[in-house]
């Protein structure tokens, strides 16, 4: 028999990053450990992309420090890097789009660059065709293959009504691939068999037990730090010290869309309800 | 209160440190946070002393080694520091005599300190404390039998104090419900609540180092890259005390009193 083949995979992490957490690192690490474990991936790359300011998420603030302070984490790390384009976008964009974009970016170096552009600017495609469209080049070419590292709780947002588009997932799921980190206690295989959506992909979606728990949250650091309490050992010191010298988390920054609908739930709500 | 009344305190924080991670500094952050909030306290100092090789715990690495990771992780940390008289003793020393050890230096450093010019500053009237800081599970390592005299407990508690770190549950607070000993001295045991879970121990640390695992952002860079050029952990190095009794179960058996349990 051949020895299997290695495919190469590149994990991209879409958030807040508000700020970015010991959590969010670790979450690469383990992924990294597990697909490396299972002797048919090689992990190369690692891609945080901090969301736009106009995802206008509550108390986030300025991408431009979050970008900073992901870099900052990064700084020592070989393998995981920040990217911008996410945040540069004047729009909040879907995660598949992101995703898509991502993937075009890899494939960009080897590819003709027609064929690129139709896929980056290609009008509303119907499901199948993506499918089909990014299914050729993988077949075609071995590219690294792009996969969406996420925790439980992204997994579960899938159910949430008007956060995700159906055909989004499918392509997220379908065409890439999760890598999905559960925390003890949850269980993510009762959530796929749950969905029929998710079922059919189920091949694609690895799921990373963390048997050390850990909750450190954003939130959890965002609300220490307003109260004036130690966050150390929780984020990188260059982090902390950068947040500081900038106070930049505050009773005033989290009122920050206060009020406001997330970007994601405003566009969906208003294309069902004027429909 | 004025800032000038509270109490000057210490923590001491005693234990294996195999490897120490980000959590054990975790609790001395949440530990000083705690008590700074109460408005009676200043904490001045925070004290890491490993555990000496004569303990007699399985997979314990050589103190030196232990020493230097700890250096090494509170590099950067300008209150926490790592003293080495427990792990320099050629037996394994009680808690509570390492604790009369640190008292007595504190009292002497502390006192020298702050008297320059022979002026009574206004923190002179209180004498530093020194506190014990810990997790829950330590609260409970009283009920094992042989592990702990009830005189030691007693002095632990009494005359020094806990700073006991929990996990949101009742379970720090059961411990000393359930121990007429502790219970009798709940006003000097200080349990901090710590909100996020985070159950990084040492166990888990060298459990993943032994499997190739990555235990980066668990434990500093410093340490992580100590560990590698050292070959710390290793089935071989867990192996190490395998079937030997800890030595205070030895130190202390048939001595009077020793059990917690009646």
């Amino acid at each position: 028999m051949q020895k299997q083949k290695v495919t190469e995979v590149v994990l991209l992490a879409c958030g807040s990053f508000n700020p970015i957490t010991n959590m969010h690192l670790r979450m690469f690490e383990l992924a990294r450990d597990h697909l490396q474990d299972t002797g048919q991936y090689n992990v190369v790359k690692g891609i945080i992309s901090p969301v736009g300011d106009a995802y206008r998420k509550k108390g986030l603030i300025e991408a431009s420090h979050r970008l900073e302070m992901a870099r900052l984490a990064t700084a020592n790390s070989d393998w995981i890097k920040v990217d911008d384009w996410e945040s540069l976008q004047a729009e909040w964009l879907e995660t598949a789009k992101v995703v898509r974009h991502h993937y075009e970016e890899l494939h960009a170096e080897d590819h003709n660059k027609d064929d690129v552009d139709t896929v980056h600017h290609g009008k509303k495609r119907r499901v199948d065709e993506n499918h089909s469209e990014i299914s050729r080049h993988q077949e075609r070419r071995d590219g690294p293959k792009l996969m969406l590292l996420c925790g439980a709780d992204v997994l579960e947002s899938f159910a949430v009504p008007n956060l995700w588009k159906q055909e989004d997932i499918a392509e997220i799921v379908g065409c890439h691939g999760l890598v999905c980190i559960t925390r003890s206690g949850s269980d993510p295989y009762k959530f796929i068999h749950q969905s029929d959506d998710l079922w059919q992909h189920h091949r694609n979606i690895h799921v990373v037990h963390e048997w050390i728990t850990n909750e450190i949250s954003a939130t959890h650091v965002r609300r220490a730090l307003r109260r004036g309490y130690s966050v150390r050992y929780l984020l990188p010191e260059n982090v902390i010290d950068y947040i500081q010298e900038r106070r930049l988390y505050s009773a005033e920054s989290e009122q920050k869309n206060a009020d406001i609908i997330l970007a994601p739930l405003q566009r969906y709500t208003s294309a069902s309800s004027s429909s | 209160m004025m800032v000038t009344r509270r109490v000057p305190l210490v923590l001491l924080a005693c234990g294996s440190f195999n490897p120490i991670t980000n959590q054990h500094m975790r609790l001395f952050e949440l530990a000083r946070d705690h008590l700074h909030a109460t408005g009676q306290y200043q904490v001045m100092g925070g004290i890491v002393s490993p555990v000496s090789d004569g303990y007699g715990k399985q997979g314990l690495a050589l103190a030196k080694h232990r020493n230097a990771m700890a250096k090494l992780a509170l590099g950067t940390s300008s209150w926490v520091t790592v003293d080495e008289w427990e792990s320099q003793q050629p037996d394994w020393t009680e808690t509570v005599e390492t604790m009369r050890y640190h008292s007595e230096r504190i009292l002497k450093e502390l006192g020298t300190h702050r008297d320059p010019n022979g002026n009574t500053p206004p923190l002179s009237c209180v004498s530093p404390q020194l506190k014990l800081l810990c997790g829950a599970d330590f609260l409970n390592s009283f009920k094992v039998p042989g592990l702990w005299l009830d005189k030691h407990v007693e002095e632990l508690v009494g005359r020094f104090g806990l700073v006991c770190v929990s996990r949101g549950s009742l379970q720090s607070e059961r411990a000393v419900h359930e121990s007429d000993l502790l219970h009798r001295h709940r006003h000097n045991i200080f349990l901090v609540t710590e909100w996020v879970r985070n159950e990084t121990s040492a166990t888990e640390v060298r459990r993943a180092l032994r499997r190739g695992l990555s235990v980066k952002y668990l434990v500093p860079d410093s340490v992580i890259d100590y560990i590698h050029q050292h070959n710390l952990y290793t089935e071989d190095s867990e192996r190490r005390n395998e079937g030997t009794l800890l030595r205070p179960l030895v130190k202390q058996a048939r001595q009077p009193g020793k059990s917690l349990d009646d």
